[in-house]
């Protein structure tokens, strides 16, 4: 029983209220220093994980006895990175948007803020009824951020987005319910926590629609093939700091459910939609790495290539195979690192091109910036998973997972990573080389986002250099939550 | 004349408990010194003292209440008319938070003005003295009594804005839906005595556990019916909800947050003992029918919400699902549901107040009255006003850090509990559907400037109380925005530390042993 993860969770949004009642201009650095001392915090933690240890720095309270929800935090393996990656993406987005102009700053971010820590509770949440407290109170700052300070039609996007997400937990929500009220053995206490549900078998039956409904829960929010209809109004009309959080940790919330509840508590229901689930992680893959491959808008291309990428990591973690999990587990953390820096690029090539994001209006920046050219490229060459980087390495993993479980599949996503190659070099060559656009005036990188995607860049080379760093402490945990489902594969096969 | 003496001495009057009647004696006693004290011709007497007078008698009530609380199941008073229990003093609360509420929102509407202050208060406290019979009525008598003496004063209350012709309308539609309902419900209420020979609660539940009566006599059922129907037209179930959108427009604001809020509970309350108590062994033949009820409400009521630029309609409308919502609860028909139903009665209170004050204030000030477009960036003009809307429309949809979100949260679990689990899905995708008509108020406050996509009504033009001055703003604000916020303060705080509520909810059941 400890109180350091209490401090990690609340302590941006503590900043973020603090800062909401200081003077007009000190609110932003308030936050900044509250997303950083996380950051901090964090790293202390990334160096104490004991390996291989299960839950640690555990807190469990009871916080509503009536509904049995506890107030339950802890971090293993499954979602150490997942924080780690949180913590250092609020901190690059928070520096950037902390020196650009913004209308009503205060309230800005004690919602960037408040995101943060919703975000946070949701990876280290250890009770379903809390996991969906904060999985639901993240749409709050989001709605807000996306539709007060974004552009465009920017209220029908956040309109559409937020009612898409919210079918989605809704109806997660009712089946975490059900799942809850049926589990509890007769005379028994309701309970949501985890540790306690995967202990309460439950009917088989059962367990297949609530999977069906978690699934689609965490299938929009990733988004994945035929659920990510808001997708294309989100993307265009989020401005560039949180479109980035949007893409590169949200997203992850989501897939992460699946490790961290659905294969755990349900491993029936998931061995038996497994076929379906593949499927569509299969057609996330070719439909999204298509779509990325065609598109003009530099964010579009990076908004499918998402769909694309998530399509690989729900493969990794169905495949049931403790590589294929450890690899999804890898690759969320990979993705992560990648689209922070990338979308926080987009918005400074934006900058040099009057606000345009159009691949015809742009290009031949690299000669006049060579260190945004080679940031980018080192980028773009880990997110096509150039050998060497760490995504590489990931989705190796999910591909061997797959191959093992079942070939047709593993060489149908095998021509993702294909396509992957072609889109992101498309997307190099069309900003960065070329004919030089018409409105493009073409300088480096400046000092403020520098700060912010240098060190996301020697993460990223760091875990292509030494992948095991992050596997290590992760697979111990991965392979547990598949081992339980294993044996139950093939309910349909 | 001896014999009249003689059998004179042998009846037995009832004993009467005074201690737990005193609560309606403060209010019907308020009531009647208010109307006198009303007469009195001073200005300050009349618009400082009368309302200060108004809130003392509830004040009294609810220490009273506090007083008498006793959980644990309690006998009826008054040769079974009348159940003091924790289930109708734990709702009267919410009567008496709602009365206090309408006097604070009251204090500078011109409706009190224009009817008088001494009758608007005096009816006020009427009205509450019905809800509080009715929501202690163990007896069929009983309760149409206090169902009569709660309408009323309420089919006056709504028309009191005399120079307004929708006022006038909104009393008048009230008046003849209300009578219909109140036909309904006696006329169920003498088949259900026809079928069981008994008026008290007690006495009919035991005459249906018994060989005497079935639980699914013909005749017994449509009396059920009946009652459900004229029930239904006070909490405005669908499909007897269509009086609900013009009377809540029409009426003054402060009138409509209290029938939103009080009637609500009060129409509940009966729900929960009638159906639950009274009718218990029969909820297998009940209860498919009422959870159908239930199921379109909150479908009717969410769609009817969507198209709405008035918010006061839109709230109205909103009301209409909260009802099925909150029917969920009592079609269970076991303890977890009543807890749920009287907790989701409470964190109903406090969301709709915060909306309703929200509207008050700014109708007071702009020039569209109710309409939509007088919210437009309200979250710059006036930062609290608009936190305290956007927490109760969070609230209202079921986002999480609200009351509602538990309280949601809680109804499904019963309705799951209680083997209703398609209940429980229709319950949140009526939460799905009334986002687009929430977000929408948060959008048109929050996100700027943002022409909401409806057939275009010729924007009202309604004159200000307080005239558009922003120092006249102010002052004509000042109370309401205090009663936003404070409300808004505590649908957060029910949402993270809702244990207090669960108990007095757990308090609340508790009065019905029957339960399972």
């Amino acid at each position: 029983m400890t109180i350091h993860l209490s401090i990690v969770l609340f302590l941006p949004l503590a900043t973020g209220i603090s800062g909401a009642f200081m003077p007009r201009g000190t609110g932003r650095w308030a936050v900044l220093a509250g997303t950083v001392a996380v950051l901090a915090y964090v790293v202390v933690m990334l160096i104490d994980f004991d390996s291989g240890g299960g839950l640690q720095w555990v807190t469990n309270d009871e916080w509503i006895s009536e509904l049995g929800i506890h107030y339950s935090l802890g971090v293993d393996g499954l979602n150490l990175f997942l924080i780690a990656l949180t913590a250092i993406a609020w901190a690059a987005c928070t520096l950037v948007a902390a020196f650009s102009r913004v209308e009503r700053p205060r309230l800005y971010f004690f919602h960037l803020a408040l995101a943060e820590t919703a975000v946070l509770g949701a990876f280290m949440a250890q009770d379903l009824a809390l996991f969906i407290v904060f999985f639901d109170l993240m749409l709050v700052p989001f709605y807000f951020l996306i539709g007060g300070w974004g552009s465009g039609e920017r209220v029908r996007a956040t309109t559409k987005f937020v009612i898409y997400t919210l079918s989605g937990s809704l109806l997660m929500m009712a089946a975490a319910i059900a799942l809850g009220v049926l589990a509890t053995p007769d005379g028994g206490q309701i309970s949501f926590q985890l540790a306690e549900l995967e202990q309460r078998p439950l009917p088989a039956g059962s367990q297949h629609w609530i999977v069906l409904l978690f699934a689609l829960a965490f299938f929009v929010k990733a988004p994945l093939f035929p659920l990510h209809g808001w997708v294309p109004e989100t993307y265009r009309s989020t401005s560039i700091p949180v479109l980035a959080l949007l893409s590169g940790v949200l997203s992850k919330v989501g897939v992460y459910g699946f490790l961290r509840i659905v294969l755990p508590v349900m491993p029936e229901g998931a061995g038996y939609w497994q076929e379906l689930f593949i499927i569509v992680a299969v057609f996330s893959i070719l439909y999204g790495s298509i779509l990325a491959f065609s598109q003009d808008n530099v964010r579009m291309v990076l908004a499918y290539s998402s769909i694309a990428q998530l399509g690989f990591i729900v493969l990794g973690i169905f495949a049931f195979e403790p590589k294929g999990a450890d690899g999804a587990l890898f690759q969320m953390l990979n993705h992560g690192l990648v689209t922070v820096p990338l979308f926080l690029i987009i918005g400074v090539i934006a900058a040099r091109a009057r606000g345009s994001e159009s691949l015809s209006e742009l290009g031949g920046m690299a000669f006049r910036a060579p260190v945004l050219a080679a940031l980018f490229l080192i980028i773009s060459l880990a997110t096509l998973a150039m050998p060497g980087s760490g995504n590489f390495v990931g989705e190796i993993l999910i591909l061997f997972g797959t191959f093992q479980d079942n070939l047709v599949y593993g060489l149908v996503a095998a021509v993702g990573v294909v396509l992957a190659a072609v889109y992101m070099i498309r997307l190099f060559q069309g900003t960065m080389h070329g004919r030089v656009g018409p409105n493009v005036e073409s300088r480096d990188i400046d000092r403020v986002n520098l700060a912010a995607v240098a060190p996301l860049v020697a993460v990223i080379v760091a875990l292509g250099v030494y992948p095991h760093f992050v596997l290590d402490r992760t697979s111990a945990d991965s392979g547990a939550k598949v081992a339980r489902v294993s044996p139950e594969v093939s309910v349909i096969k | 004349m001896s014999t009249l003496l003689a059998a004179a001495q042998s009846v037995q009057a009832p004993k009467i408990d005074y201690k737990e009647l005193s609560p309606l004696f403060a209010l019907a006693g308020g009531s009647v010194i208010v109307l006198m004290v009303g007469l009195l011709s001073s200005r300050f007497v009349r618009s400082v003292v009368v309302p200060a007078l108004t809130a003392v008698s509830l004040l009294t009530a609810i220490g009273l209440t506090i007083w008498i609380w006793e959980p644990g199941n309690q006998d009826p008073i008054l040769r079974g008319a009348l159940a003091v229990d924790t289930l109708s003093l734990g709702l009267s609360m919410l009567f008496y938070v709602a009365g206090l509420v309408t006097i604070v929102l009251s204090l500078r509407s011109t409706a009190t003005e224009e009817a008088g202050h001494g009758e608007y208060y005096s009816l006020l406290l009427g009205s509450i003295a019905g809800m509080v019979v009715l929501a202690e009525a163990e007896s069929l008598m009983t309760l149409f009594i206090g169902f009569e003496l709660l309408s009323i004063p309420l089919y006056v209350l709504c028309a009191t804005h005399l120079h307004r012709r929708t006022s006038l309308e909104a009393g008048l539609k009230y008046l003849v839906v209300g009578s219909v309902g109140s036909a309904t419900l006696l006329y169920g209420l003498a088949l259900v005595y026809g079928a069981t020979g008994q008026l008290e609660f007690g006495a009919i539940a035991r005459a249906l556990g018994g060989d005497a009566v079935s639980a699914s006599d013909p005749l017994l059922l449509t009396g059920i019916a009946l009652c459900a129907a004229g029930l239904a037209f006070k909490a405005s179930v669908a499909p007897f909800h269509q009086w609900t959108p013009d009377v809540y427009q029409g009426a003054p604001t402060p009138i409509t947050t209290f029938m939103a809020v009080a009637t609500k509970a009060a129409a509940f309350a009966v729900f929960i003992r009638l159906f639950d108590h009274a009718f218990g062994l029969s909820q297998l033949d009940w209860g498919p029918a009422l959870a159908v009820l239930a199921a379109v409400t909150i479908v009717i009521g969410n769609v009817g919400a969507i198209p709405q630029r008035s918010v006061k309609r839109m709230l109205a409308w909103s009301s209409v699902a909260q009802a099925g919502y909150l029917l969920a609860g009592v079609v269970v028909g076991t303890e977890l549901g009543v807890r749920a139903t009287a907790f989701y009665l409470a964190v109903y209170l406090l969301m709709n107040v915060t909306a309703f004050a929200v509207v008050v204030a700014r109708e007071r000030v702009s020039e569209h009255g109710d309409d939509l477009r007088s919210f437009e960036n309200l979250g710059t003009l006036s930062p609290w006003l608009a936190g305290a809307m956007t927490i109760a429309m969070l609230s209202l949809a079921g986002f999480p850090a609200t009351g509602g979100f538990i309280g949601k949260f809680y109804l499904i679990d019963a309705s799951v509990a209680g083997d209703y689990t398609w209940l429980g899905i229709a319950i949140v995708i009526g939460s799905v559907l009334s986002l687009a008509y929430y977000l929408r108020v948060i959008a048109v406050m929050w996100m700027g400037r943002y022409e909401v996509e409806l057939p275009t009504i010729p924007p009202r033009r309604v004159r200000p109380v307080a005239g558009w001055s922003p120092e006249a703003d102010a002052r004509a604000q000042l109370e309401v925005v205090a009663v936003a916020v404070l409300f808004a303060a505590a649908t957060i705080a029910v949402g993270l530390w809702p244990d207090p509520l669960f108990d007095a909810a757990r308090d609340v059941s508790s009065a019905l042993p029957g339960l399972h």
